[in-house]
């Protein structure tokens, strides 16, 4: 068998290993689309905060780690896909055959066509050379406007507010992680950000990015509503979209990201797709891209199972995100907006910075979200996606949301 | 031969020696919060319930890490995380649907139960025999797997 793996992130490197596991003898070929080890991207923020040097961004330490596994890792750049000849062509030409094709390409970021975005000093945070463009100028009390206050957004904020440089936020819906958080807990994280000395401006638009006069100097950012502001550094964080261009013309079926079934496996025969680039199952039902590192991990394993023959089905995963901005973290599972009519638990703590909030739907628990608490909040993800049947404790929990624990507990293991 | 922590919570008082030792064996304090095994109180019933990671077999935490900060330890088969890679990014926090890696934010790195490299503290502590050091094969720890394969995400066929 000749397996070949486009894209060597979390997704494409956990494929590979997964194939070597059920196959002792298949012919494995990863290619990676940038120079260098294959690395996370998750990793990034800590590169640049300080906390590792590149090589802690790397998804395996050990050098040898891939031939040792023969595991060929190449670099190249997919530029079309052949199904009926069963071949992959990179640019360059460099023309590869597979009998098995998984594409885990991942997103590239985007920029919102906003005027100036191109210039020097404008960089999104994507890849490790957005990470070192970032690194150079985010010094020390440099100006530095964000764009995006996301999820991604709130990574990077919390990057550039230990690289202590002075941070203004502007995100145009009205509070910080829309798609991640409610109002009271957006509002929450805004207030906490603000009292570490962040600039967060909600419901702002950005208009403009302009050279403030003699050329390669500091920027000038106008926002919508507000004053203008001065900048070393402009950092876009607004969305990705899914690398899957080099698809067009092959019959892959493609939405938002590359459609694929329960068992990976895209439109077209041989032809798989993992991780971000992928619109697979939710747990929560249907069908979408979930963009998060475990999803990847999942996603990659999976994926090689089938390629393998190993017919293995997948339930989809359960979106989840955790996120520290500035020492406050935060956390959301599943459905945490629950569904139109199903009961919540609700317990915040203004003062105290904690916040919690349970989605029910009759017995069961389909989301969570919460803020200012790190302790045990992985059973949100067990409660929910073992589907525990919560009885009495769903009361109990609508009294003290907090009891999640208990609640795991008392119905499986006591 | 491999050993578990087995948990008898029917025999747990909560007297909270596991966590003690615990604190102190891996962090220097006598702090429960900084504890890798927890004793859940139920107040209403006047129960209590010791819980800390299985060493799962799916190792969601060490599945989700972008950082291959979580490893197998081959003597003791406990899921280890290394202080020196983890980037604290807390992923496997949400990953493991246990609830049983936690973040440790004076660290700003994670914590986790990692088997004391086979000389478990918590069941040295135990006055009540509550947590016992058992041969791996022994049939009364199935209720805490059979829960593992529940949150299968993926699928029956796994590849390990
Ligand atoms: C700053 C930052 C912080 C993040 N933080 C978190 C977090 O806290 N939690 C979380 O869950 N997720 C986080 N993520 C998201 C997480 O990194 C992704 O979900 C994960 O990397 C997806 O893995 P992947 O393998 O699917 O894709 P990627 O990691 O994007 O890898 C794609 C690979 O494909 C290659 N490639 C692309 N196009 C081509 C082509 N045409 N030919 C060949 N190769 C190609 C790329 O070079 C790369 O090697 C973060 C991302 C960033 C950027
Ligand atoms: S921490 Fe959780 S996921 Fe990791 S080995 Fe222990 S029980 Fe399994
Ligand atoms: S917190 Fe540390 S051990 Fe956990 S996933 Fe992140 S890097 Fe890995």
């Amino acid at each position: 068998m000749r397996y070949v793996i486009v894209g060597a992130g979390p997704s494409g490197v956990i494929a590979a290993e997964t194939l070597r596991k059920v196959d002792r003898s298949g012919d494995i070929t990863l290619i990676g689309g940038e120079p260098g080890p294959p690395y996370s991207r998750m990793a990034i923020p800590y590169y640049l905060s300080g906390g590792i040097d590149e090589s802690g961004t790397l998804i395996r330490k050990d050098a040898d780690h891939y031939d040792a596994l023969d595991i060929r890792y190449v670099h190249g750049l997919a530029e079309s896909v052949a199904p009926a000849d069963r071949r992959l062509t990179l640019e360059g030409g460099e023309a590869i055959a597979y009998d098995s094709l998984l594409v885990a390409t991942g997103s590239s970021a985007v920029r919102p066509p906003v005027p100036g975005l191109d210039r020097p000093g404008v960089h999104t945070c994507w890849t490790m050379d957005d990470a070192r463009a970032i690194h150079d100028l985010a010094r020390e009390g440099a100006d530095v406007v964000l764009i995006g206050a996301g999820f991604i957004g709130c990574i990077i904020l919390e990057a550039l507010v230990e690289r202590r440089v002075n941070l203004t936020v502007v995100e145009v819906e009205d509070r910080m992680v829309p798609r991640m958080m409610n109002a009271a807990a957006g509002a929450m994280l805004k207030r906490w950000c603000e009292a570490k000395g962040v600039r967060v401006l909600t419901s702002t638009r950005v208009t403009a990015v302009e050279d403030s006069g003699n050329g390669g100097g500091p920027l000038r950012v106008s926002v919508d509503p507000g004053a203008p502001m001065r900048a070393d550094l402009v950092v876009v964080a607004t969305g990705v979209r899914s690398n899957m261009d080099f698809l067009d013309g092959s019959g892959v079926k493609t939405a938002t990201g590359i459609v694929v079934d329960d068992r990976l496996a895209t439109s077209v025969d041989g032809i798989y797709a993992a991780g971000d680039v992928a619109e697979g199952p939710d747990f929560s039902g249907g069908w979408m891209v979930h963009a998060i590192q475990p999803t990847s991990a999942d996603h990659g394993r999976i994926a090689a199972l089938n390629m393998a023959g190993r017919g293995a089905r997948y339930q989809g995963s359960l979106i989840m995100n955790v996120l520290d901005t500035a020492g406050l973290v935060s956390a959301s599972f599943g459905k945490w907006q629950g569904t139109d009519g199903g009961d919540f638990a609700e317990a915040a703590d203004e003062a105290g910075y904690r916040y919690i909030r349970l989605a029910f739907d009759g017995d069961h628990l389909i989301g969570a979200l919460c803020v200012g608490r790190t302790e045990h909040v992985g059973v949100l993800r067990g409660l929910i996606q073992s589907r525990v049947a919560l009885g009495a404790w769903k009361a109990r929990l609508q009294a003290d949301p907090h009891r999640i624990m208990e609640a795991y507990l008392a119905n499986t293991q006591a | 031969m491999q050993r578990s922590l087995h948990i008898v919570p029917e025999l747990c008082t909560g007297c909270l020696q596991c966590e003690m030792a615990c604190s102190y064996d891996n962090e220097g304090v006598f702090n429960p919060a900084k504890s890798r095994i927890k004793v859940f109180n139920f107040h209403d019933q006047g129960r209590f319930v010791p819980y800390t990671c299985t060493q799962c077999a799916e190792a969601w935490c060490m599945m989700a890490c972008p950082v291959d900060a979580i490893s197998v330890d081959a003597a003791t088969g406990a899921k280890v995380v290394s202080d020196v890679l983890c980037v604290g990014c807390k992923v496997c926090t949400i990953a493991c649907p246990f609830g049983t890696v936690n973040y440790n934010s004076t660290s700003g790195k994670v914590i986790k139960c990692d088997l004391c490299e086979g000389d478990p503290e918590c069941a040295k502590a135990c006055p009540t025999s509550a947590i016992q050091w058992v041969d791996a094969n022994w049939t009364g720890l199935d209720r805490m797997r059979t829960w593992a394969a529940k949150t299968d995400a993926g699928t029956q066929a796994t590849a390990h």
